[in-house]
């Protein structure tokens, strides 16, 4: 699937882009709720191919920027381009084209797999809905991809560990060859070891299919690992969007550098503690 | 020096099952002093701190070992008298500051009602101690957010009312649960230096659990490692930093991402790694069962 002859050329193209919601917990009892502005102007172009790291603190707006990137959310203000298409405010109707080439890996896998189907039935749903051939073929591919045995497929959410449940996660979406996945805070459930796992065969697919790759992670150390570039977002805006080895090395913005100096190090003599 | 804090060789099973979750563990915990449990979920980190509250759930049964408070077995006490002992004496920092207050109460009288109900305090001297405490965690206007409810509060505040909730009776004991885990890095900063520095005011001795090992480098003087149940190594902690000992601490250290390291090389928890401390485990079990089955 690899699409070496378009790498870099933008994928998403991001201008000024506006997002506001209702605020229910300042609703009045009889009126509209006031709006809070989630996202404030951000502009950036994601490139075919790219890892992008978008890091931030809780309420800083990455989840809600990933939700728009996919158009979970309606814009309200600014566009979206998606491989040259204006997307920003296109109807469901017209939006469901695309969805299969935008997929989604989320946080907890335990409650975004059905606990009902198996492992099988939750990576070929997506693809039957979006009209696959081969399903069968395709779902075994897909558990090869993520290094989980094929009789896996028998198996019930429950039966499996959690870094096991997030390769399921991952299959799922890698299943219908998509160009795009935003993967929200996956290892943050994880522990340590299973995280290493994950993040070492995110990396590995991302080379193998030519994937373009939005990784939403609060935590730096595993950003390092793991992307080419990153988004640092604060309170609804973009405070630095470099290349991730400038940007650990120099970062410009002082909220970056405030993230930097806040990361417990495993080294008792880390200075600023 | 004699330690305030001694667990020895605590075991704990499933009731029923059977199924070993705590597997002879010995901790010394020495007046004022802090000591990291570190491990991965499911190694019985919180557990131990429970055990020690009185607090287990009531599906895990303690089958052997002791826990001396200040010399006293607390397994071997009339839960009576054990809950009072630990009411006075010991305190909890819990991991989420928003299940652990009522977000029905107000603040205040979640701080001052254990003064007053248990300690017996006036109320008019709990509620001028909770004020100076909230101070002392640096909140300003104390008495304003002792009128507030939680969901009124950042979660950085909340944390911090629960730190001075938690010193309020001048406990002697802290039992840390992942005090930070919710919180983002740079709250977590923050209320990690308000801990040390309220429990190095205070001379608390405490158990810091956490599964971070970056925390427990900030924190610790001692740790132990666990396993499943198991303490597989116990050291102090800049000789653990320097030099881990054990092949699963190493793995461990290995596979945590550090910003600072360019390459982010990550190396999972190996196979022949935890082979290794499964062996452990299955012999500690194969002991202690011919042990249960002997007179």
């Amino acid at each position: 699937m690899a699409r070496p002859d378009r790498k870099g050329t933008p994928l998403y193209e991001v201008d000024n882009l506006h997002l506001s919601l209702p605020d229910m917990t300042a609703k009045p009892l009889i009126g509209a709720a006031p709006r809070i502005e989630i996202l404030r102007g951000l502009s950036f172009t994601v490139p075919r191919g790219a890892v992008m790291g978008i890091v931030g603190g809780s309420g800083s707006g990455k989840s809600t920027l990933g939700r728009a990137l996919l158009r979970l959310l309606e814009p309200t203000g600014g566009n979206i381009r998606f491989d040259g298409h204006d997307i920003t405010h296109l109807p469901e109707t017209r939006l469901r084209g695309l969805r299969h080439r935008v997929q989604m890996i989320f946080q907890d896998p335990m409650s975004s797999l059905n606990p009902r189907r198996r492992v099988g039935g939750i990576i070929a749903g997506p693809l039957r809905r979006h009209g696959f051939d081969r399903v069968e073929a395709r779902v075994a591919e897909a558990l090869d991809h993520v290094g989980l045995p094929r009789d896996f497929a028998r198996r019930f959410p429950h039966e499996l560990s959690g870094g096991q449940r997030q390769r399921v996660g991952i299959a799922r979406a890698i299943a219908l060859s998509p160009d795009f996945i935003l993967a929200d805070e996956i290892v943050s459930g994880l522990d340590v070891s299973s995280q290493a796992q994950v993040l070492n065969l995110l990396e590995r697919l991302v080379g193998e299919l030519g994937v373009t790759l939005a990784f939403i992670s609060h935590d730096l150390s595993v950003i390092r690992r793991l992307c080419s570039h990153v988004i640092v977002m604060h309170r609804g805006e973009i405070v630095e969007n470099a290349p991730t080895a400038q940007l650990f090395e120099a970062p410009q913005a002082a909220y970056t550098r405030a993230l930097l100096d806040a990361i417990p190090l495993p080294d008792p003599d880390q200075p600023g503690w | 020096m004699s330690a305030y804090l001694e667990i020895r060789n605590l075991s704990a099973v499933v009731r029923g099952t059977g199924e070993r979750l705590l597997r002879g563990v010995s901790i010394a915990l020495e007046a004022g002093h802090v000591t990291g449990l570190v491990g991965e979920s499911g190694a019985g980190k919180s557990m131990i701190g429970k055990a020690v509250l009185g607090i287990l759930p009531t599906a895990v049964e303690v089958v052997e070992g002791e826990i001396l408070l200040d010399g006293q077995d607390l397994l071997r006490m009339p839960p009576d008298r054990r809950r009072r002992l630990i009411g006075a004496t010991a305190a909890l920092i819990p991991q989420d500051p928003l299940t652990a207050l009522n977000p029905s109460h107000r603040v205040g009288p979640q701080i001052t009602d254990r003064l007053v109900d248990i300690l017996g305090w006036s109320r008019a001297d709990a509620e001028a101690r909770a004020q100076a405490l909230l101070d002392e965690v640096h909140i300003a206007e104390p008495a304003r957010v002792m009128k507030s409810y939680p969901h009124e509060l950042s979660g950085g505040m909340r944390q911090r009312i629960l730190i001075a909730a938690a010193f309020a009776a001048e406990p002697r004991l802290i039992v840390a649960d992942e005090p930070t885990t919710a919180l983002d890095v740079t709250v977590q900063k923050q209320i990690l230096r308000l801990i040390a520095e309220m429990q190095a005011r205070h001379g608390t001795a405490m158990l810091f659990v956490t599964h971070d090992l970056g925390v427990v480098s900030k924190i610790c003087q001692d740790l132990a490692v666990l396993y499943a149940g198991k303490v597989v190594e116990q050291a102090a902690m800049r000789d653990f930093f320097r030099a881990p000992a054990h092949p699963y601490s190493r793995a461990l250290l290995a596979a945590t991402p550090q910003y600072t390291d360019p390459t982010g090389s990550l190396r999972p928890v190996e196979r022949d790694v935890l082979d290794t401390v499964e062996a452990e485990i299955a012999a500690d079990d194969r002991e202690w069962r011919n042990g249960q089955a002997g007179p």
